[in-house]
């Protein structure tokens, strides 16, 4: 056999096994290590101990943002259509976060098993659509609020 | 493919070609800049910050095109040992480190009015941080040996084995939970961007793929006549000193 044919095999070979090795540990490894975040079901299945810092992804539920007496306080619930968990929050919410839209929080359950936020993210969908296409289909009544969100009940969108 | 791999050849046609790119890659920006700055609408939830994405976007694409290319030029490299392979490995590696800090930059900038934070360590933004240093890497190993050849295969060794981070990369956002949004073009039900949208997007697209192969034209002749000049030197040099001796 000829030297560069040989290194050919060679090199194919290798990166085949490379990739067969990472393929192999990335599906050994647990995800919830990679995941960046937890859904409202895992933590109601497995409940975090209070104080345990964890990241909570979900959809902000429809008709539950409102205030604590307090006035400065938010309080939510985060989704994911069989669960939801009820958050905390003292502090700016991001422009994105409106109700049926993801966030990601990031905090810890306290003693009475509601999770109060340091930090809400807001997660943005993979969807685009123009802001004038959304103005019309919301004045002809046939705009809605993505698929997730239309499961949670038809949810009314705010404009940005 | 030998015919077009001999570097004289080579460097004819590239500076035939590279007047008519770069005119090519001028007017197709000019094109996408329109259409995304001026011309497409503000999204619904994003406002006037979704044209971060024409920028966005694209950078990205070419950050994984251009170490796609780098390993192609890496394994022909360590197999053919073909010196315009390693011209195009050592050409490519700080174009695609660029394009992915381009594409990090604005991600960042995107990231802190949208998600209202500028970095999370979520599998697509960290991954794409360490293809960033695999560029970073190869840069820096193609120099670290006195034998130059030593250096270039060490190098390309390390491009070859970086490849696993693409897959990675790309399917990161399906894999896992990620603050990242999931892929909006290649879909298995289409595209979920708009037409108005991403018609420009694509525009935008083509304008990045012009100025990769420019850039990388470009930098290859540079660093031919560069390599040729210092075959030169080292002739001469040793011309001198047969002279004295």
């Amino acid at each position: 056999m000829k030297r560069k044919t040989l290194r050919l095999y060679l090199l194919v070979i290798s990166l085949a096994l490379l990739g067969t090795a990472t393929g192999l540990v990335l599906s050994a490894i647990n995800s919830d290590l990679i995941s960046y975040f937890v859904s409202p079901t895992q933590v109601t299945k497995e409940p975090v101990e209070p104080g345990r810092t964890v990241r909570l992804g979900g959809l902000v539920e429809v008709d539950s943002v409102g205030k604590l007496d307090d006035g400065a306080t938010h309080r939510f619930r985060v989704t994911d259509l069989s669960n939801s968990v009820e958050v905390l929050y003292r502090g700016v919410l991001p422009d994105l976060f409106r109700e049926g839209q993801g966030v990601v929080v990031e905090g810890s359950f306290n003693d009475n098993g509601r999770f109060v936020a340091a930090e809400v993210l807001a997660k943005h969908d993979e969807n685009y659509l123009p802001a004038e296409v959304v103005k019309a289909l919301k004045e002809s009544g046939r705009w809605q609020e993505g698929a997730a969100a239309t499961a949670i009940n038809g949810s009314e969108g705010v404009d940005p | 493919m030998h015919r077009f791999a001999n570097p004289g050849r080579f460097q004819r046609l590239a500076t035939r070609v590279l007047p008519w790119l770069k005119g090519l890659t001028a007017l197709s920006f000019l094109a996408g800049l329109y259409l995304a700055l001026l011309a497409s609408p503000p999204d619904y939830q994003q406002g006037e910050t979704v044209r971060i994405m024409y920028v966005h976007v694209p950078a990205a694409w070419m950050a994984l095109f251009a170490y796609l290319l780098l390993g192609l030029a890496s394994a022909s490299s360590l197999i053919w040992r073909h010196p315009l392979a390693d011209i195009a490995a050592q050409a490519l590696s700080p174009i695609g480190a660029a394009f992915t800090l381009v594409a990090l930059a604005t991600g960042s900038l995107w990231g802190k009015p949208m998600w209202g934070t500028y970095w999370v360590w979520d599998a697509r933004l960290t991954s794409f941080l360490l293809l960033f240093f695999l560029y970073l890497g190869h840069m820096a190993l193609l120099d670290a040996f006195d034998d130059r050849n030593r250096g270039r295969r060490s190098a390309a060794v390390l491009a070859l084995v970086g490849l696993v981070n693409l897959p990675i990369i790309k399917f990161s956002v399906d894999w896992w939970n990620t603050l990242h949004q999931p892929a909006s073009i290649t879909r298995m039900d289409g595209p979920s961007i708009d037409p108005s949208m991403l018609w420009p997007l694509l525009t935008m697209a083509v304008a990045f793929h012009l100025f990769l192969l420019t850039a990388l034209l470009e930098r290859m002749r540079t660093l031919l006549m560069e390599a040729r000049l210092r075959a030169q030197r080292q002739a001469r040099f040793e011309a001198m000193q047969a002279e004295q001796g």
